[in-house]
């Protein structure tokens, strides 16, 4: 938002003006709160810089274990070696919670600087945006738009640079993944993504998009003319090229580790399936809308007496602050069961990639629909996984009046959903300001953009949006001056989640829709 | 975009700032037993709310002078009232008499920001904003890159957000005087500029503009008839305004002498600390304060303030334009803030806020001068631990006033409003070649100057020879620049080439 530069701004300047302003911003966020997430790098950090590897996944005198896959613990292994600089304490492992003011400072900017892989993918990604829509103010354009919504993202801004991780740089990858697919670069694509996933296992949940795509656009070298595969163009050559990509970067990541026979001590690591359904504090996903409806079940049920009250368990009356919620009326879901929930929830946008594609843009369709299938119905989701649908998604918002709707929708909601990730009451201002200034921006410049097509929402949409801004009054302002605060605490936690919940199955909805209904002769053209 | 919302977009990217910044630490944090202004804030919520209006200003076994007495008109001591009751309400140990002195905690300082964010958000960003919008001759776009400018000037965000202090209130109720008196309500104007005066006595820098101002209306309007119908409505607004924020201590003539002798202890010295001016300045080569009698000192700091803003007062008297009366609050604080008698570092602000007001007539000279005046406080920022939030302001002003003001684009003789100085130069010198393009070059070795020292300042320690070194380098460089600043603003004033036109037209 620093470039609001009438026309003639040259070249890239104003993305470089924008980089900076919003590199300038992380760094005056500096001094705000971090959660626990501070602590566990720090502590991957002393792990990986003080134990050898055969150590690094056994190591557990934290109670914040190495669980990222190896090329992460590799990415801090190199951190370690700048960190002894500025503090050689934080890399001692028996030095738990330390938080000096140079081990902060040097955690801090380690975000901020490794944030330029992202800046980078951000500016490659608007390149790919046509310049058709040329208008005379560069505040107008669709790669100018783009870049606010992505560099400027309110999700990352407050899970980074706040609340503490390092999304930033993987978000990155994944965008220049993205963007060298749709430059049609797909092995230098399929690198990227496999360096992605080794990074951070949680991108498993867009594989499928990825192998799909690839599979129909690279290792098939032509389509029939009504866009179905002609499978005697199959191409083994560049099949094997792109295995052996993959497998290459697997092995280099996971070999040492085979090596040392210790890759179900790896694997139990990075897929706890121990810890419960739902995270302490609800995504906004199916299963809280489950939930919820489990227990006003059994409240309605031990009212109307249907139920006894002895026998319900006390756990899940103080749901949300127990990690394991049990079911009263509903059945309880098991791990399995949600496992074959996102995959069958998967299937059609994947079966739309297949038999239907579209090209680039479909590809990022699937490529969402994925992420918030997974979000959607995924074990133990974490609220901040909705980045993985809100960025990517944002690059279809510049390209049509519907998309853009859908964006919206899932933008403020998946974003109003991270406000309980900072409850510190000093970061409240700064949530709500960061907020306003993310929507109000997102809002009015895809407005402005798509001003001729008519509006972005209908009536019931527009008004589930306001219904936040009371929403976010009670539950943050309202509630914790009642009486109730004492007894019942997490309501607020609860309304939050399930009233985020109904946007995002809208918009998961929405989306299935769309890509299910399109037709195949908009991208014949783009195809070919 | 609409201009609602690019407007809206500023007003939060200046909050977002202003918020981040006050999560740093305040002046004197943890620093028993005299603390910082913080605690001086604080201590006067507990003086005002615990003890009875005629011994604010008095030394008494509840109320001792030495530590961090009331030296604010009323207007103050009000508003500090007012905060202590709403402090009463959330915890009443923030005011305890007495046993709360040198109170901390995170509730505390978020309370205190608090306060002042509500006082910002009320009073000076709508000023600015309305200010912004009542541009004559701009464009929607740039009205809204001087008000996003104007919003991310960094020391004022530093000194009320980081160091702590209410600048805002005082400059805010400024600038609705100058508002009004751009949209011709001079009494609405003269209210405002009185109530300034009323919470803060250093808004005198800014008296004289507004005085000359409002005479030359009325000479303009004839003494005899309207002018002179204007000047009494004025000065009623005036003392009725006074009277009315002193009511509580005009029981007695001992009462509004005390307080005078608060507001203006004239045995504090010439100059306190290191500050940019020429007093201070020149000690580092002559010891004044121990040269001369405290009574010549004053006379002469006296004698060179009015020097210095006399021509521009005479020609706002005879000329009362809008635009020279900016240039003459600039010129008179400016005149005030280098030579007059007790100033602090923090008044620089008093010359940054009209200097926000010309940013629209001179980008680059503006520009510059908001970037040295926060550089000139960097001693006391460096002291409260502001030293990131100070880096990261400044690039961000810096940064936006590039990209949205283009400043290094309005470097010709026209945009720095010297055409008419340099024709009239080379009249007299004919052959003198003036080349404007230098200036982009003084401009980046200023700036190369100002990054050096500050990082000299942050990281080096001193020699043991001269353990104030840095911020003596600090405030002779901000002086030297301040100088230059009052001879261009002075010369792009009293020779305003368009006032001349308009002399002849009216002629």
């Amino acid at each position: 938002m620093a470039a609001r530069r009438p026309a003639g701004g040259s070249g890239r300047f104003w993305f470089l003006a924008l980089a900076l302003g919003v590199s300038l911003l992380k760094c005056l966020l500096i001094p705000t709160y971090y959660s626990t997430d501070f602590e566990v790098h720090r502590n991957w950090l002393a792990i990986t810089h003080s134990l050898p590897i055969s150590q690094w996944y056994y190591e557990e005198t934290s109670e914040w274990t190495l669980d990222y896959p190896p090329f992460f613990a590799w990415f801090e292994y190199g951190l370690s070696h700048v960190a002894k600089y500025f503090d050689k304490e934080m890399l001692v492992i028996q030095n738990l919670n330390y938080s000096s003011k140079a081990t902060v400072l040097f955690q801090r900017f380690s975000v901020i600087f490794t944030d330029i892989l992202f800046i980078y993918a951000v500016s490659e990604c608007c390149k790919t945006i046509d310049g058709k829509r040329a208008k005379q103010n560069v505040l107008d354009q669709p790669a100018f738009i783009l870049a606010v919504l992505l560099l400027w993202n309110f999700g990352l801004l407050i899970v980074d640079h706040i609340h503490f991780q390092y999304n930033g740089f993987l978000f990155g990858l994944m965008l220049l993944s993205v963007a060298r697919l749709s430059q049609k670069r797909y092995l230098e694509g399929a690198l990227l993504f496999a360096v992605l996933l080794n990074l951070k296992h949680i991108y498993l949940y867009i594989a499928p998009a990825y192998g799909v795509y690839l599979l129909r656009c690279w290792c098939f070298t032509a389509c029939k003319p009504d866009g179905s595969v002609r499978w005697n163009s199959f191409s083994f050559l560049r099949t094997i090229s792109l295995g052996s990509i993959v497998c290459f970067v697997f092995a280099l990541s996971l070999g040492p580790f085979i090596v040392l026979g210790q890759l179900p001590q790896v694997l139990s690591r990075l897929f706890p399936f121990k810890r419960g359904l739902c995270h302490a504090y609800w995504a906004p996903n199916f299963w809280a809308l489950y939930n919820a409806v489990d227990k006003s079940l059994s409240i309605i049920g031990m009212k109307f007496k249907f139920l006894d009250a002895d026998k319900i368990p006390t756990a899940s009356m103080t749901g949300g602050l127990v990690h394991e919620f049990q079911h009263t009326i509903l059945p309880t879901v098991t791990p399995l069961a949600t496992l074959i929930c996102t995959f069958i929830s998967i299937m059609p946008s994947v079966f739309c990639l297949w038999f239907k594609p579209r090209g680039p843009h479909g590809f990022l369709q699937c490529l969402t629909l994925c992420a918030l299938s997974s979000f959607m119905f995924g074990w133990h989701v974490h609220e901040k996984a909705i980045l993985l649908a809100i960025l990517p998604f944002s690059l279809l918002s510049v390209k049509s009046r519907k998309e853009a709707g859908i964006y919206l929708i899932l933008a403020t909601t998946g974003h109003l959903s991270l406000f309980p990730l900072l409850f510190t009451p000093p970061e409240f201002p700064i949530k709500i300001l960061l907020m306003l200034l993310f929507t109000l921006y997102s809002f009015s410049s895809l407005k402005t953009l798509f001003r001729k097509e008519g509006p972005l929402l209908n009536w019931p949409e527009t008004l589930y949006l306001i219904g936040l801004v009371p929403l976010e009054v009670v539950c943050e302002v309202i509630y914790p001056l009642t009486a109730w605060n004492e007894r019942l605490p997490f309501i607020p936690l609860l309304l939050t989640s399930v009233y985020c919940a109904f946007g995002i199955s809208y918009v998961w909805l929405r989306l299935c829709v769309a890509v299910l209904t399109e037709p195949t002769a908009m991208r014949h053209r783009k195809d070919h | 975009m609409e201009t609602w919302s690019l407007t809206a977009l500023s007003v939060l990217l200046g909050l977002v700032v202003r918020w981040s910044v006050s999560l740093n630490s305040y002046s004197g944090a943890g620093k028993s037993p005299l603390y910082g202004d913080y605690e001086a804030q604080r201590h006067w919520q507990e003086i005002t709310y615990n003890l009875p209006v005629y011994q604010w200003y008095f030394n008494t076994s509840d109320n001792n002078l030495q530590f961090w007495g009331l030296d604010y008109p009323p207007l103050t001591a009000y508003h500090s009232l007012l905060c202590a009751y709403a402090a009463k309400l959330i915890n009443p140990d923030w005011i305890a008499l007495n046993t709360s002195q040198g109170y901390e905690s995170p509730a505390h300082k978020l309370f205190m920001r608090t306060t002042v964010f509500i006082a910002d958000l009320n009073l000076y960003i709508p000023a600015i904003v309305l200010y912004c919008f009542c541009l004559k001759e701009t464009s929607v776009n740039k009205k809204v890159s001087i008000l996003l400018c104007i919003l991310l000037y960094p020391g004022l965000i530093l000194i009320d957000y980081g160091h702590f202090q209410y600048n805002t209130v005082s400059l805010g109720f400024a600038l609705w005087g100058v508002l009004g008196l751009s949209y011709n309500w001079h009494l609405l104007g003269s209210l405002a500029f009185c109530l300034a005066l009323n919470y803060k006595q250093m808004e005198l820098y800014h008296a004289l503009p507004f005085f000359c101002y409002l005479l030359g209306k009325c000479f303009e309007k004839g003494l005899n008839g309207r002018g002179l119908a204007l000047l009494m409505k004025v000065a009623f607004a005036v003392v009725a305004s006074f009277a009315l924020c002193w009511l509580p201590f005009l029981t007695d003539l001992e009462q509004i002498l005390q307080v005078l002798r608060r507001l203006f202890p004239v045995d504090r010295g010439l100059f306190e600390d290191k500050v940019a001016n020429v007093w201070c300045s020149l000690s580092f080569i002559l010891k004044i304060k121990n040269i001369l009698s405290p009574r010549t000192q004053l006379l002469l700091s006296f004698a060179f303030t009015v020097l210095a803003l006399l021509p521009a007062c005479i020609k706002l008297t005879l000329q009362p334009t809008l635009k020279g009366f900016k240039f003459a609050l600039v010129i008179c604080a400016l005149a005030f803030f280098l030579f007059s008698f007790q100033v602090h570092e923090k008044s620089i602000l008093l010359v940054s806020i009209p200097v926000c007001l010309i940013i629209s007539e001179v980008p680059f000279v503006s520009t510059w001068f908001l970037l040295v005046s926060t550089f000139s406080m960097l001693p006391l920022l460096l002291k409260d631990g502001l030293l990131l939030p100070y880096i990261v302001t400044t690039l961000t002003f810096l940064l936006a006033s590039v990209t949205v003001l283009s400043i290094h684009e309005k470097i010709s003789e026209e945009a720095l409003r010297l055409k008419a100085f340099f024709l009239l130069l080379q009249v007299h010198f004919p052959g003198l070649g003036v080349w404007t393009n230098a200036i982009n070059y003084f401009f980046m070795v200023s700036v190369a100057v100002m990054a050096v020292v500050t990082f000299m300042s942050s990281v080096l320690i001193p020699p043991v020879r001269f353990p104030d070194l840095f911020p003596v380098l600090v405030s002779s460089i901000s002086c030297a620049h301040f100088m230059i600043f009052l001879i261009y603003f002075n010369i792009v004033y009293l020779w305003d080439s368009q006032n001349k036109k308009n002399l002849k037209k009216t002629c």
